[in-house]
Order: C-alpha cells, then structure tokens, then sequence
C-alpha cells in the first residue's frame, strides 16, 4: 500500500463513535430495558451472539430447503441493488474527487506527483471504494430492511405469514441476505468506477492529463491480488449487513418505538460489524494475497 | 397425513405457557368438535390470544398437549406443522394484512404459495372469496387504504382461502363500530353455515361471543374457570363470573 488510505482515516474516525453506539445498540441502551452491572451487559452481549447465530442457520437451513423463493430474490436484487446504484455512485465520485485533491496536495510536498494516479486507483480499488460502499448499503439498506421487517413484526405480518404455512425466514430474511450478498461486489465495482472517473476529472481540472494517460500510470502496479480479494470481500460486508439487518427487524418489540429503534440499532451495527470485519479480512488478504 | 373420523378436530390438554417468571396459560383443557363454535371470553391479558397462538404453533407451550385433526402438534417438525396449517384459517386481531400487497394480492397469497393453481384461478378465487365477505370492489386497494373494519373482511377472506377446516378468530369485532361489527358478525355466522368449520373465537364482547358461539369458555388467571352455554354462566354463584357478566352486558 502507499501509505494510509482516506478508509483508513475513515475507520478511525468512524469506528470509536460507532463502537459506543453499537454496544448500547447491541445492549438495548436507551430503551426501557436498561442494564447496569458488568455481569449483566456480558450476559445481554453473548445472548445477543448466541441468538444471532441462531438467526443464521435457520435462515441458512430455510434458504438451502426447496422451493427456493427466485422471485422474491429478483425483486430484492432490485430493491437493494439498482436502487442503491445512484447513492453508491455519487458516494464513490465523491470520494475520487476528496482523494485526489487531498492526496495530491500531499504528493506534491514529497515530490511524487507522478505517483497520483497511482494512488488514486490503488486506494479506490483496495479499500475505500468497498468500505465506502458497504457504509452507504449499510445505512440505505440496513435501515430500510430493519425498518420494514420491524414494522412486519410488530403489525403481526410475520407470524401471519407463519401462520399461513410460509416460512419468514426463507421469504423475508434468506432473499434480502442473498441479495445484500450478490449485490454489493457489484456496487463496489460501481463506486471504484465512478471515484476512478472522478478522481481523473479532478485532476485533469488542476494538471491536465488525458483519461488514457491516467488510466496506464494508474493501473500500471495493479494485479489482480490487488483488485479480486477486495471487492469481493465486499460479499462479507453484504452477509453483515443483510444479516444483522433482518435479525435486528425480525426480532423487534414495542410498536413503533421498537420499529425505530430497530432501524437505528441496524444501521449502527451493521456499520460497526463491516469496519470491524474489514480490520479482518484486510489482514488476512494481505496474509493470503501479498 | 391421516385424519382421524373420532376425535373432535381441536383436543386441548393441560397447556402451560409462561413469559418470564409470568405464567399466563396453566393447564387449558379446550375441545372443539366440527362444526361448533367456541367463544373464549376474558379480561384483557388473559392470555386468549396466547393460546390461539400456541394452538397454531407460533407460541411453543411449556408442557401439555395440543391434537389438532388427532395430531400432537408439539411432536411435528415445521414441514408437518405446515401442513396442519395449511387446514388452519387464522383472522388476527387487527388483520394483518400484508402492507406491501393489495387487498386482492393478500388473498391470493396463499393460493399462490400452496396450490397449483394458475395466476388467473387465483385471482378469480380470490376475487370469489373477497366477494364473499362483500369487498368485490376494493380489490386493487392497498391495505393502508381501507378502513378497520374492511381490513377484518379481508382477513377473514384471506383466512378462508385454503378451504380450512378450523377457523381461529382473535377479536374479530374488536376496535369496530356496532353496525360493522354486526356485519362481521353476521358474515362469521353465514360462514359457519356454509362451512361446518371447527372455530374458536377469542373476544371480550360478550354480545357476539353470545350471538356466534354454541359454547362459551371463559379465562381467568390462565385457566377455564367455566365452560358452558351462556345460560350456565349466566348460572354461575362464582364473583368473578357474574361480576365479568354483569359488566360486560
């Protein structure tokens, strides 16, 4: 890598916050059921573990048990996907255009100019676009599917649906997963075009230079070690964000409050989960793909 | 899935339900044979919806014994229990209704998950069954956007959509101005005529428990505390009877 990322920054700055509001999210903070003793918090966390385990492999056994809901699947690609794109997009221009003017300004100190596309690429394509990406997804679609399923839970739509011999968890929670899963390595390409193009136009604004120069010095160092393993770690995030998503929706109580709280505690754990799991999955790309 | 021709439909045995450290069923003994009505009165919190609940296998009980069409619902696996619900018509209290599909797509939702039917044989059935409960012309309306008791008509259409034959009704009057009740009322009634159906109808609202039930059961402190026509509670020496009697009416 050449040197910190603006992802790298943005963990650290996003993590410390994310963590406080993910813990009172994952320990039910202010609502009514507050927890005071140590004992008590690690009991709330590791149940609160313990049943999203739980949630996992029935969702997992319900979505490998035929008939398989394709539709639905279809509809959910939609709905997270496409409708995600134009977010992703502007997220991801956004990014290209603050990299390369933050970068360059930095370059240019150490006289490495010549190094900016560089830069630019490798840090879009290696961790800020996917991050960027899966924090977008996570608070469009985290909130959003909490939100919904929240309210399905607590208007009886769900056990109604029991009730008629579907199962929830194959109809509601297995089809957003899978869609979150396949959906976002494609978003993460979308992003890592769109900060590409914008960090090029920004660049051109400054020092002008053609597409194609800047896409040769850019892409000159970039393998596919450097490009696979990062995007489709993005699937990961997808799992976190479907997963936490629909288990935090699915399990909701008291009305409309819980519905809101639902939506809430979705968004900062999935965010929470994805940075935390990207620590991961970056050390063990850099283990597996030097 | 055998069914079979000697016992009632739904046999109740001592079921126990508890939330916590609060115990709200301990031991209903309930039977209902086909073809008759049983209302289930209480104060609210009693724990009637509870047990339509545990009876339709959304709620687990602690212990006892639920056979439904001479199957012990607590020893089915989910694929076995789906199919005892699939014979299972089930109106919640405030419908539920999917708010995302239309009134049409509501009822047609378990024929398009349960039957072979074709896209236009569950629309024309479904569109016979919301005609039945008088709601033909807001078939392309979205939940959101009928009125309380309307949603009630629907659900109790999309609870007949299978052809079941038990019915389970949690308030089905509740929330309801008096002329729309009556309806619903008297729509529960055509239906049981029409249908010989095992149902057990959950409710506060002495007047219609009287009007659509050949049995009453009231609850107290999580169990049957009379069973009987309306004249042997009417009967009944117990304060707590005459007392919920007496207010209620």
């Amino acid at each position: 890598m050449l040197g910190p990322t603006a992802a790298s920054y943005i963990e650290t700055v996003v993590i410390a916050p994310l963590a406080v509001l993910g813990w009172n999210a994952l320990l039910g903070r202010g609502g009514d059921d507050e927890v005071s003793s140590a004992s008590g918090l690690i009991e709330r966390f590791l149940d609160w573990f313990g049943k999203l385990g739980l949630f996992f492999w029935q969702v997992m056994r319900a979505a490998a048990t035929p008939p398989y809901e394709g539709r639905e699947l279809v509809r959910q690609l939609d709905e997270i996907g496409s409708k995600s794109l134009p977010l992703v997009a502007i997220a991801g221009a956004a990014t290209g255009v603050v990299l390369s003017l933050e970068t360059r300004d930095s370059l240019v100190r150490f006289g490495a100019k010549s190094m900016l596309p560089a830069v630019i690429v490798m840090s879009i394509i290696r961790e800020t676009g996917p991050i960027i990406t899966a924090l977008v997804v996570s608070g469009r679609i985290g909130a959003g599917i909490g939100a919904e399923l929240g309210a399905m839970k607590v208007t009886d739509q769900i056990d109604a649906m029991e009730a008629s011999a579907v199962n929830p968890f194959k109809l509601l929670a297995a089809t957003r997963i899978l869609a979150c899963i396949l959906m976002l390595p494609l978003l993460t390409l979308a992003a890592d075009f769109f900060g590409i193009l914008m960090g090029w136009v920004t660049e051109t604004t400054i020092a002008p230079i053609s597409l194609q120069k800047f896409i040769n010095k850019g892409f000159h160092n970039v393998g596919f070690n450097d490009f696979l393993p990062s995007t489709f770690k993005t699937a990961m995030f997808g799992l976190i964000i479907g997963l936490i998503a629909c288990f935090q929706g699915m399990r909701v109580r008291g009305g409309t409050q819980g519905v809101g709280r639902a939506a809430t505690s979705s968004v900062v754990l999935a965010s929470l989960f994805v940075i935390l799991a990207d620590v991961v999955l970056v050390k063990l790309i850099l283990v597996f793909f030097p | 899935m055998e069914e079979s021709d000697g016992e009632a439909p739904i046999v109740i045995q001592g079921i126990h339900k508890s939330f916590g450290s609060q115990k709200v069923l301990t031991g209903i003994n309930l039977t209902v044979d086909r073809g008759e009505t049983l209302a289930v009165l209480g104060r609210s919190g009693s724990g009637k919806s509870v047990l339509l609940k545990v009876i339709i296998g959304l709620q687990k009980p602690d212990s006892g014994s639920i056979r439904i069409h001479d199957q012990e619902v607590s020893s089915l696996n989910l694929d076995q229990m789906n199919e005892i619900r699939k014979k299972i018509g089930f109106l919640f209290q405030h419908a539920a209704l999917y708010d995302s599909l239309t009134v049409e797509q509501n009822v047609a939702f378990p024929l398009k998950r349960h039957t072979e039917k074709s896209e236009s044989e569950q629309s024309e059935r479904a569109k016979q069954l919301l005609a039945g409960v008088g709601m033909e012309r807001d078939i392309e309306k979205m939940p959101s956007e009928i009125s309380g008791g309307m949603q009630k008509r629907v659900g109790l259409a999309r609870a007949l959509a299978l052809d079941p034959d038990i019915l389970l009704l949690d308030e089905p009057t509740a929330g309801l101005d008096p002329i729309t009740a009556g309806e619903i009322e008297e729509l529960i009634l055509k239906l049981q005529k029409e249908r010989n159906m095992a149902s057990i109808i959950v409710t506060h609202d002495l007047h219609g428990a009287r009007t659509l039930a050949d049995r009453l059961a009231l609850l107290h402190e999580g169990n049957v505390m009379i069973e009987g026509s309306f004249d042997d509670l009417e009967k009944s020496d117990d304060e707590f009877v005459s007392g919920f009697l007496r207010k209620s009416s």
